[in-house]
């Protein structure tokens, strides 16, 4: 292999890092060349962010060694949760990695630079750099921090970190960002790239690491795995192929009718189309409607799932039992006060049954790895009484086997009489449902049902079709 | 978007207030008039933009008042009496709330909390110095304050001038920018390999900057100091913030509309007089005021989300 010939952008002795008892990495050895894209997969807590965490030296190594042979110049990453100021301008964001521009007149060559990298990793983006962060949808941001990893910054960059850069963005889009990473190893940078989604991981990576409780349980070149192999080196067995039928309640009456969407009970909604086109704001309206009467008086009728989990699901200062129980203190207190054995047994029985990966109900949530703290969020929400849960984009950075454990609990619930609404960037989740919406330009462009429910008829209604053809 | 017209709001509430008083007292509507109606906004307007320095990195500032205070005890007595030890005094009070910014983030203390003990020290301070009223204003500063240029009066050319350099010094330069990035997400600044209790120094330390010159600007007006002559500027300066657009979280400031939040209610405490309203009303009236503004803000914010 040519690899050996060339010094590594970075290489990783037995690293290890702990964190008090909990060893999120365990004697990890690699090493990224120029012009590599390596795939690191794992599921949920195998340590593929602790890893990360080191590489840009966000933390020491507890043990063991990282080391760049030409220095840590050019070492970029892109964060898996969003990390760009909301209240600054996209160039002025770029301006704040950017050592080299100072003094007057810097906007300019900011607003030039980041418009170049943006232009050249998703052409056709229509960012404005004058735009405060805050004004662009989720799916924009993450298009933004990306083409801030990639920009030269003074500099080349020569070694980018994606960690699960495709999760908010839309297939259209996450196909731009995969030709853009070929082109970049091919010039001679490296990429590590995170991800849950295999299909990707199999396009772009030319090798494929697999972390599992904190080792390397494979690494190889991509073209020596299939993704049968890859999945069961992870230690998950997924299902493939098409789901086997369960057996479905009979629908039963219309529960919510608004923004010409309709759902009944029992029924899994889907939202669909390509990112930003107006489902997760209508499914915002949606909960609101269903919640936000103060005469309703108790008992919940509507809960949400959050997908953007720092901004609108975890509280961060509060223990994973807290976080889950919140939902439910109302209807669980006795005489206004917290009825601790209750919560406690609730929250024990719902740790079983969703498999969060915890040896103690107490720990700060912030402990979870980010698939075990959706996890919890599920957990907090199933165990309402509510009739209605809304989900927005909920499996974002959720391992194939996670996922595959809430499809059923989602199964399960609705076949009970639980009617769901899930807004989903992903078509595999969408196939899913019952029924699905699909969005575009803000406006239900079709609704599909039962067989019609393909990736083909979802991408054809998203788009135009003088943009399909 | 919303950035641009995020100052909007604080400039027609002033243009409102502004004719509802030459409505009220035409003759207000002069060189001398507008001078008198304006020029005690000068020391607002420059610690409100002290309060914003401690806002813009999503702290707040109580001690402000108490601070200004004994800077305008500092400013009667030793700066006029001893320049050199008076501005070596000034530069410590500075440094010293540098430091005070430093000590907040490396121990990770809330800022309202320290603030509001640091609060006592500056005023036991200032009762030290100036146990009873007095002192006097340096003659330089008396003759900046009451300087008279051509055609506009030099409260209004100052509130000009503070709002320009701060603007330039928050909004266009990089150090600005960055320190707006510090109230906006800090986790991205220090990732970006910036040292965040340095630049949270910087915060401090300008806000002590705007707040000496602030002291400073009041005896230039008041010819005399008292230990208690600014305490009510703790919650003006944070009002003037506020209602100049700024956002208490988040990194959301405005110095330009922190200037015209400052104009707004020093005109506000000169309207409510003019309708003879009685001084116990007054600070009522001047809560409803800010009130009726911020009401105003978030109908226009949730019309602009709605769009």
């Amino acid at each position: 292999m040519s690899d050996l010939e060339r010094t590594p952008v970075v290489a990783l002795r037995d690293a290890a890092k702990h964190f008090g008892p909990v060893k999120a990495l365990n004697g990890v050895s690699l090493s990224v060349a120029p012009g590599e894209c390596l795939g690191l997969v794992g599921h949920n807590g195998a340590g593929k962010s602790t890893l990360v965490n080191l590489v840009n030296g966000t933390f020491p190594a507890s043990a063991g060694e990282v080391t760049f042979p030409d220095g840590t110049e050019g070492v970029r990453s892109v964060f898996q949760e969003l990390s760009l100021c909301p209240n600054l301008s996209v160039a002025e964001n770029l301006s704040i990695a950017h050592p080299d521009l100072k003094g007057f007149g810097w906007r300019g060559p900011a607003r030039a630079e980041i418009l170049a990298s943006l232009d050249q990793v998703f052409p056709n983006h229509g960012i404005d750099p004058d735009t405060e962060v805050d004004q662009l949808t989720i799916a924009e941001r993450q298009m933004v921090e990306i083409a801030i990893g990639f920009a030269p910054r003074g500099g080349v960059a020569r070694l980018v970190i994606l960690d699960e850069p495709t999760s908010s963005l839309d297939e259209g889009i996450a196909r731009q960002l995969l030709s853009h990473v070929k082109a970049f190893c091919a010039a001679g940078g490296a990429v590590i790239f995170i991800s849950h989604m295999l299909g990707e991981i199999f396009d772009v990576s030319s090798r494929i690491v697999v972390l599992k409780d904190g080792l390397v349980v494979a690494d190889r070149p991509a073209a020596e795995f299939d993704r049968q192999g890859l999945v069961d080196a992870m230690g998950h067995v997924a299902a493939e192929g098409p789901q086997t039928e369960t057996t479905r309640a009979a629908l039963g009456e219309v529960v919510i009718r608004a923004e010409g969407l309709e759902a009944r009970r029992g029924e899994i909604v889907g939202l669909s189309g390509l990112a930003g086109h107006g489902q997760a704001a209508a499914l915002a309206r949606l909960y609101l409607a269903q919640t936000s009467d103060w005469r309703a008086g108790r008992g919940i009728r509507a809960v949400f799932v959050a997908g953007d989990r720092p901004r609108d699901g975890v509280l961060p200062l509060w223990s994973i039992l807290r976080n889950m129980s919140v939902s439910v203190l109302g209807r669980d207190a006795k005489s206004g006060l917290v009825d601790t054995g209750a919560e406690r047994r609730l929250a024990e029985d719902w740790k079983k049954r969703i498999g969060i990966r915890t040896s103690d109900l107490t720990n700060p949530i912030l402990s979870l790895s980010g698939g075990n703290q959706q996890k919890v969020l599920f957990a907090r929400a199933l165990a309402s009484d509510a009739t209605v849960i809304v989900m927005d984009d909920p499996m974002r950075g959720v391992d194939v086997g996670t996922k595959q454990d809430v499809y059923a609990i989602v199964r399960a619930e609705a076949a009970k009489g639980r009617t769901f609404l899930w807004y989903s960037t992903e078509t595999e989740e969408v196939c899913q449902c019952d029924r699905v919406f699909v969005f575009r330009n803000g406006e239900i462009s079709a609704e599909l049902t039962g067989d019609e429910i393909t990736e083909e008829k979802i991408l054809e209604a998203s788009f135009e079709m003088q943009e399909a053809s | 978007m919303l950035a641009r017209y995020r100052i909007l709001l604080p400039v027609i509430s002033l243009a409102l207030l502004l004719c509802l008083t030459f409505w009220m007292q035409p003759r207000a509507m002069s060189y001398f008039g507008l001078n008198l109606l304006f020029n005690l906004a000068v020391p607002i307007a420059l610690a409100t933009i002290a309060q914003m320095m401690i806002i813009m990195v999503n702290d707040i500032d109580l001690s402000l008042g108490a601070f200004v205070s004994l800077v305008a005890c500092v400013t009667a007595t030793w700066l006029n009496d001893a320049p050199l030890i008076g501005v070596l005094i000034l530069l410590a009070l500075i440094a010293s709330y540098a430091a005070m910014g430093a000590v907040i983030h490396t121990l990770e203390l809330p800022a309202i909390v320290v603030t509001l003990g640091m609060s006592f020290v500056w005023g036991g301070l200032a009762l030290f110095l100036l146990p009873t009223p007095g002192g006097a204003s340096p003659g330089w500063i008396r003759a900046l304050m009451t300087v008279k240029p051509p055609l506009i009066p030099m409260a209004v050319v100052a509130a000009i001038l503070i709002a320009a350099l701060t603007h330039i010094l928050v909004i266009r330069s990089k150090i600005g920018t960055v320190l707006r990035g510090i109230g906006g997400n800090t986790r991205s600044i220090a990732r970006a390999g910036w040292n965040v209790t340095a630049l949270k120094a910087t915060a401090y330390g300008l806000s002590g900057l705007f707040g000496v010159l602030a002291g400073m600007a009041l005896v230039g007006l008041t010819t005399s100091a008292d230990a208690n002559i600014a305490l009510r500027y703790t919650l003006l300066s944070i009002a003037g913030v506020i209602l100049g657009g700024g956002e208490f979280t988040g990194g959301k400031v405005s110095p330009v509309g922190a200037v015209i939040g400052a104009l707004t209610l020093t005109l506000a405490a000169s309207f409510l007089s003019f309708l003879r309203l009685s001084p116990d009303w007054q600070i009522g009236a001047q809560g409803a005021i800010l009130i009726l503004v911020l009401t105003a803000r978030l109908l226009f914010s949730r019309k602009g989300a709605a769009t």
